[in-house]
């Protein structure tokens, strides 16, 4: 099959995607978790459903005033707080529980100083940073090329837009940006370039003789089997976790998923197609 | 026919090691060594993370690394006075902030555990100098580190609670030189700081032994004598952030990962059986013995368990199913060009190379994330590391078992059954 004659209509279908997610992101914005903006989240247990809304009411007549109380879908209370002292924190529990005795249990609180998270985001950038560097060294060695390294690691770029679009709109149905979620995009970074690496390992085993655009064709044809076999056993995975995990871990998940389907999509549509647009550019430059 | 045995035992040794010691009433047979339990991080057993940041404005450069290193040890101990299982204390430093970590496991007194392990406790005696409105107090020499024990006692007067405190030789001659210079005027105790209390000295006392009375309740004068016994700390810290997880949502969250998490191993291995029918089932063997050597490892070198390492531990999964289908898919298009076995032989060789290329750069990845030379610009700790750190192991794991177990018993495979 030729699928690099349509290279310009992955171009097209990747920015089109990429342009929403920026667009949202910049429109809307990410909702942040308490991991990066600091502040207190108490959760509770709702023991008696009955008396659910007594408690949010409760929680808002308070002395300190909740920023949000959240319910989640299995019977938690989820009150959200500027920076809260341990003091305050019993303060609240015991206002809590003088009106709504056996009612309800906290089951968690939190607390994140605001210099806590800039240090996250800031060693994990770093983190991400060097070891781009390093794939990208690693493959420019092991393929003699560093075409091969710069593309794969453009179409890493290419996943990461696609997430940070898709966490921005998701935020719109309640997914915040807390460390789970950069978890997650560690994970699809590492996953997005072995896949790239299988369809690399065909180009380069067919050798470098002949139009490097019908080599790509070859390569992506042969590997195109296994690349939706294994999203599809890694999907399976991830749609039982969506569906059947815990609250902390469904946004996660869904992160994963559309992470799994776009760094797959990203190695033959993507960094095939940047690589031979680059071997092609540079061709016509010698002649 | 070794190849299998050896298969065989070590499939049935991780079975042994990954079994739970206990379970529903049945316990599982020790031999000489003891199998530890899977450790959970405190994000599924509930438990409590406390960062504390240590104002090191005072302490000179070169002091730094010392005072820290005594505060993590009088935090240490501090925390194993509340018979705590497996405590973690760490140190950690970002953009100039030299900070301590504290994870701790089941405390029911979360409260109490962090004002005790959180106070300064700098115990200092101090003179009065001059008289009436002149009077000011002068620091002395003998402070907390001059004591050898102190215990909760109750005053013999008037019955309230007291803190009975023993000096070491050193402090005891301090002390008998400063009661000496000092008959009949006060002598103020400061705890951080603060007056506690301000005895009167009537004579001058011998043999190292003294009371501090305040109006304490019992529970404030107990918490003294904690801290006093554990020491002082050397820095003075703040808590900067704490994560405290009940029991509950934890059990909740492992729970229904669980479910989730045999769900789609199970639909994996459906998936697989249907697309490659007997190689299928060969890959669903090495899946599993991948899966029972890898919990077998977590116990052995005792890696803690949380929701970003079992993310970790399900994109190996993810990986050690890819080598199989790689080859698999080889093994497809070079059975109709030669003989079955040198088929199954070529395509182990051309697979193996993207395999090892891709895993390697995974490796790399996680290397950096898990940060093991401690390097100061990375994570030293939290979510980030658990991460890589399974994730590391895993595709070390996933390499070995793709290669050796499943190649083997292709192998085996292959000859009697002719796929």
């Amino acid at each position: 099959m030729k699928w690099m004659k349509y290279k310009w209509v992955y171009f097209l279908f990747s920015g089109l995607f990429i342009v929403v997610g920026i667009y949202s992101t910049v429109t809307l914005g990410f909702k942040i978790g308490v991991d990066f903006t600091g502040g207190a989240v108490i959760s509770y247990q709702i023991k008696d459903q009955s008396k659910k809304e007594q408690i949010k009411t409760t929680l808002l007549e308070g002395k300190e005033k909740p920023r949000s109380v959240q319910e989640t879908n299995n019977n938690l209370l989820v009150a959200k707080f500027a920076e809260l002292t341990t003091e305050q924190r019993n303060e609240i529990n015991t206002f809590l529980k003088e009106k709504n005795e056996g009612a309800f249990e906290e089951v968690k609180f939190e607390t994140v100083g605001p210099s806590m998270g800039r240090e996250l985001i800031i060693k994990t950038v770093i983190a991400l940073v060097v070891s781009s560097s390093l794939i990208l060294l690693w493959i420019a060695i092991q393929f003699k090329s560093v075409k091969f390294g710069v593309s794969a690691v453009l179409a890493m770029l290419h996943d990461t837009l696609i997430l940070l679009g898709s966490a921005s709109i998701l935020g719109r149905f309640g997914m915040e940006v807390d460390y789970l979620f950069v978890t997650a995009m560690l994970t699809i970074l590492s996953f997005s370039v072995h896949d790239t690496i299988v369809v690399y390992d065909r180009i380069r085993e067919m050798g470098r003789g002949g139009d490097s655009e019908s080599v790509a064709d070859t390569a992506i044809s042969g590997t195109m089997r296994r690349s939706i076999n294994n999203s599809l056993t890694i999907i399976i995975m991830l749609v039982a976790l969506v569906a059947l995990g815990g609250e902390s871990t469904k946004w996660f998940a869904t992160i994963l998923l559309i992470g799994t389907i776009s760094g797959t999509y990203s190695s033959p549509f993507v960094a095939v197609p940047i690589l031979v647009t680059w071997e092609k550019l540079l061709a016509r430059h010698k002649k | 026919m070794k190849k299998l045995l050896l298969i065989i035992f070590l499939f049935l040794a991780t079975v042994y090691i990954s079994l739970p010691n206990e379970f529903k009433g049945y316990t599982k047979p020790q031999y000489k060594f003891k199998v530890p339990d899977l450790l959970f991080g405190l994000d599924i057993s509930g438990g409590s993370r406390l960062v504390f940041e240590a104002d090191t404005t005072k302490i000179l450069e070169g002091g730094k690394k010392e005072a820290l290193s005594g505060l993590k040890s009088v935090m240490e101990r501090r925390v194993n006075l509340f018979g705590v299982s497996e405590p973690n204390v760490q140190l950690s430093n970002f953009a100039g902030r030299d900070r301590v970590v504290v994870e701790l496991s089941g405390i029911k007194e979360m409260d109490k555990a962090i004002s005790v392990i959180g106070t300064t406790a700098q115990l200092q005696f101090v003179e009065i100098v001059g008289e009436g409105e002149t009077a000011e107090i002068k620091e002395t020499d003998l402070t907390g580190a001059d004591l050898s024990n102190a215990s909760l006692v109750f005053d013999q007067n008037n019955g309230q609670p007291a803190v009975a405190i023993e000096f070491t030789s050193d402090g005891a001659k301090k002390f008998e030189d400063l009661t000496g210079r000092n008959v009949g005027k006060a002598l103020p105790i400061l705890l951080d700081g603060v007056p506690i209390s301000s005895p009167n000295v009537s004579e001058k006392i011998i043999g190292g032994k003294a009371q501090i009375t305040g109006s304490f309740t019992v529970e404030e004068a107990k918490n003294l004598v904690t801290e006093l016994n554990a020491g002082a700390l050397p820095i003075p810290v703040k808590l900067v952030e704490q994560e405290i997880v009940g029991p509950t949502l934890g059990a909740e969250s492992i729970n229904k990962s669980v479910v989730a998490g045999l769900v789609g191993v199970g639909g994996v291995f459906v998936f697989m059986l249907l697309m490659y029918r007997g190689l299928g089932l060969v890959a669903n063997f090495g899946l599993l013995i991948f899966a029972l050597i890898t919990i077998s490892l977590y116990k052995v070198f005792g890696i803690v368990l949380t929701l970003p390492g079992i993310a970790g531990f399900l994109l190996s999964v993810g990986m050690a199913v890819d080598s199989n289908i790689l080859i698999f898919e080889r093994f497809r298009e070079e059975k109709g060009q030669r003989n079955i076995k040198d088929a199954l032989e070529i395509s182990f060789g051309k697979a193996w190379d993207s395999i090892r290329d891709a895993n390697i750069a995974t490796l790399v990845a996680s290397f950096i994330l898990a940060n093991p030379l401690d390097l100061n610009f990375l994570n030293t700790s939290g979510p980030v590391r658990g991460f890589a750190i399974t994730l590391a192991l895993g595709v070390l794991i996933s390499l070995f078992t793709g290669i050796v177990i499943s190649r083997n018993l292709l192998r085996i495979f292959v000859k009697e059954k002719r796929v």
